[in-house]
Formats: C-alpha cells, structure tokens, sequence
C-alpha cells in the first residue's frame, strides 16, 4: 500500500474534488426530483406529461450517454461552459428522475383522505402537498432516496471521465498509468475513498430515517 | 512445406530486386524464421518451442495499435511485434493479442500474462524499477495542435500568458504530466479517456489545445481537413520501448538484435501503419539503450 501512503495529499485532493461533485449532484438532485414529483401528481395535466415523459426519457438512457450528450452535444449547439458544469448538471439530471420516483412512491403511500381532507378545508394544491402530503411522504421515501443518492455517488466517477478529472477515479489512473504503480493497492485505495464518502452517507441516513420514525 | 514457401518468396523477392516487396503482402507479414536455435533455458527458446507468443499492444490507438473490424489489432507497434515474434519462428496466425492498456502495462508483464509489450509504451524510470525495457524503436515527441485560425498559441510557453487556454490530453498519460509544468494552473488542463474526445472537443471549442505524442497528433491533423494545426517544437523525447520482464536481459539484446536486422521490414512496417499519415517523417530506428 505504499502507492497510497507515498501520494495521500493527491488522493486527498481527488476525494475533496469527488465530495465536491457528490454534494452539489444530491443538492441537485433532490430539488429537481422533488420538483418533477410534484409535477407527476399536479392537477395539470400537462405538467403531469411533462413530469411523466421526462421520467421515461431520462431513467431510460444510459448516464454515459447522458453525460456524452451534455458535454459533447451542447458545445455543438453553441453552449460553453466548463465540464464541471456540463458533468454536473448531467449528473443532476439523470438522477432527478429517479429521486422524483421515489418521492412519487412516498407520496403513493399517504392515503387519499389526507389530500380530501386539505383540499375540504381549503388549501390550495400547493400548500395540500408542501405542508400535509410531502412531510409525510419523505419519511417513507427515505429508504429508496438514500439508495439512489448512494448510487449517485458512485455514478460521481463517470463524471470525471469527461473532461473533469483530478477526481478519486482521476487520480487511481494518473498514479497507474503515468507513473507506473501497481494498479491492485491504488485502486484500493480509490475503493476507500469511495467508502468515506458513502459509509458515512449511509450511516446519516439511517439516523434520520429514526429521527423521523412515526409511530403507526 | 514452409521451408518451400520461404524459398519461393525468397526467389521472387530476388528477380525483382525489391526485397521489401515480401513485406507489402498483408497475409504473411514480415519474415519468419524457419531455422531458430536459441539457448536453453532462455525466453525465445521457450517461445521458439512452445511455437505461440501472446503479446500485449493497445486496442483502441490509431496508427499503432488498434482493432479493425475484424477484431485483429493492427498498426506500428502490432507489426514491430510480427518481426519479433517471426525472428522466433513465430508466424502471425500464432501471434495471441491481448489488450494492454496504459494502466495495466506493467502488471500484465509481471503476472506472465504476456511475454511482451508493445504498446506506444514510453520509457522512463519510473517504470524500468517494475519491468526491463528493450529498444526504443521509435523516438516520438510531445507537441501541441491548435485549431487552424488560433494565432495566440504558437508552443508550449504561450500556455502561461493564456491563463484561460485550455489544455486537452488523456488521463494518467506521459503527456499530461508533461505538459503540467508549462499551465498556469490546473484548471487548464482537461482530461478525456481517449484523444478522440480531446479532438472533438478542439473542434466544438470547448479547449483550445490538444497535446500529445506528435505522431498521434498527426493523425488527426490529417483527418482534419485543414482545420488543426501542431504547432511548435516537440518539446519532449517519448522513446517508445517494447516492455519485457524485469532483468531479461538474453531477451532484451535478442529484441534489440532483431531490431537492427530487419531494419527493411521496420521501414515496411512504418510506412504501411503510422507513417501513411500525411506529412508524417519517416522513421529512424533509434539506438537502443543498453539491456540491464
């Protein structure tokens, strides 16, 4: 493990700059697919297509593709920004649709007369699921976000192959291929760098999942 | 049955004067020894024996190494490769590829997955302490290519006064970590896979410089239709050498030997692959290094 031990301030460096791309792609993430849930349940209908063809678009396509399209198809279009932009909102976008599922099975889960009852005594559709549907929806959509939120960090890695780089992933293949470590121990430790991040994701999660535990 | 084939090439070759003619046809590749007698105990006599190699080359780097559609890797390092394994007696129809891709070039060695690597592999010492290089048998150059109507960036040290240039190469290569102590900062540098990409993003504009091995900038400049350029000198010597494993020194001098012999099929080889490019040098066998 010297290979490690021997290049700690450029793993650290790498794991600063994959933390970096995780938190503003679970940022991200959650605003957007919170937003298109909330599209998916609306009374209109065209915001319901909206929030339903964008799902189906979007959850369908490889990330890679996603990915290849934002930083290869909108410079062709005339849109420049840095890759960590075009990496990052790809990123955001592909998993905004899954979030937005899982919320949706939250929001499935509260029962119908709750919705009745808000909208019976007044409150206009926004305030119906903002202060009655989604409290209770996001506990039990915890689970399944936090294991999407969890795969998104992972997914974080492709981000780096396009044209983002000195990421975890980045780093494990400047230490292999230019400067001619054993490829074994250095992604071993590119393997850790991903574990400090999604471990103690996990483990935050599970603590908020039991701190907003209702007692049925 | 093979010793007739040889002599009736041999006798061909001969009428016309042209001995490298024998080289053109695709289907028999560079010269295979008919008669080999190595020491025993040393790896071409064990490959001479065996009667197959499996050698390590790049899958996916045009002009060296690179599979067509019929998944048969073809290129400069793939026919430097022939002429080595035919000095055993090997012809090409035994010649076992396997992909060796910049990251595990050395641990295929290492782990007797190959008996060599020929695979734009650049010499240097980091990674003579893992493995035993024979050659070089090409010296290339690290060099910049710009888009066609870029006047600010005429080489390597314009990259400071350009803070905002950015600089495209592939990850974990020799010419990234090159090419670091001529940026301004790090945001300059950006990194793709492959050079294909960089290429791309050259021409959309999202970087304004590729940089890389000279030959492999070539290629695309070729493709190009005028809109790249390379400009400056080479600013780095990347001698390519054929990876072995570590302290084979018998095989090391056997390689080099066979280099220096066949320098005809090494012109063959280079002008058939990497050097049908355009505007492209021909090549020079370099002086090999000493074996150690």
């Amino acid at each position: 493990m010297d290979a490690v031990y021997d290049n700690l301030d450029l793993f650290w460096s790498g794991f600063l700059r994959s933390l970096g791309i995780c938190l503003w792609g679970m940022a991200g993430s959650l605003v957007l697919g919170t937003l298109i849930a909330a599209f998916r349940v609306s009374p209109i209908p065209a915001l319901r297509w909206f929030g339903t063809a964008w799902v189906t678009l979007i959850r369908n396509c490889p990330l890679t593709v996603v990915l290849f399209m934002f930083a290869f198809g909108l410079p062709e279009l005339g849109i420049n920004v840095s890759y960590y932009l075009f990496g990052v909102s790809a990123l955001v976008l592909y998993t905004s649709a899954f979030v937005c599922e899982a919320i949706r099975s939250g929001i499935n889960s509260v029962q119908l007369g709750q919705a009745e009852a808000a909208r019976a005594i007044g409150l206009t559709f926004g305030q119906t699921l903002g202060q009655v549907i989604l409290p209770q929806a996001l506990r039990s959509s915890l689970p399944p976000l936090g294991s999407v939120i969890i795969a998104m960090f992972k997914n974080s890695a492709l981000v780096g192959a396009f044209g983002v780089g000195g990421d975890l992933w980045g780093v494990g293949n400047q230490l292999t291929s230019a400067q001619g470590y054993d490829a074994l121990p250095v992604f071993t430790g590119v393997a850790i760098g991903y574990l400090c991040i999604t471990l103690p994701a996990a483990a935050l999660l599970a603590t908020v999942e039991r701190k907003v535990a209702i007692a049925r | 049955m093979r010793f007739t084939r040889t002599k009736a090439i041999l006798a061909v070759a001969g009428m016309s004067l042209a001995l490298a003619a024998c080289g053109s046809d695709s289907d028999d590749g560079p010269e295979v020894a008919s008669d080999t007698d190595f020491e025993a105990g040393t790896t071409m006599a064990e490959i001479a024996d065996r009667g197959t190699v499996t050698i390590g080359t790049k899958f996916d780097q045009p002009g060296f190494g690179q599979k067509n559609l019929e998944d048969v890797p073809e290129g400069f390092d793939v026919e430097v490769a022939k002429i080595i394994a035919g000095a055993m007696g090997i012809e090409a129809k035994d010649i076992t590829w396997k992909e060796a891709p910049s990251a595990i070039r050395e641990q295929v060695i290492e782990n007797d997955e190959v008996d060599f690597v020929v695979a734009t592999y650049t010499i240097n010492d980091e990674r003579k302490k893992r493995i035993t290089f024979a050659g070089p048998y090409y010296q290339a150059g690290q060099q910049l290519m710009v888009k066609d109507d870029n006047d600010t960036i005429s080489g390597p040290e314009d990259l400071k006064d350009n803070p905002d240039a950015k600089v495209c190469s592939v990850t974990g290569s020799t010419p990234s970590e090159n090419i670091k102590e001529y940026l301004a900062n790090d945001r300059q540098l950006v990194l793709f896979d492959i050079y294909d990409k960089c290429a791309d993003a050259l021409s959309n504009g999202q970087v304004d410089v590729v940089t890389t091995d000279n030959v492999i900038l070539a290629g695309f400049v070729s493709k190009s239709d005028g809109d790249f350029k390379l400009v400056g000198e080479q600013f780095t010597e990347e001698p390519y050498g054929i990876g072995i494993k570590k302290g084979d020194v018998e095989f090391c001098e056997f390689i080099n030997k066979t280099l220096a012999d066949n320098e005809d099929a090494y012109n063959e080889a280079w002008s058939s692959t990497a050097g049908e490019v355009e505007g492209s040098e021909p090549a020079e066998l370099p002086e090999a290094d000493s074996c150690s």
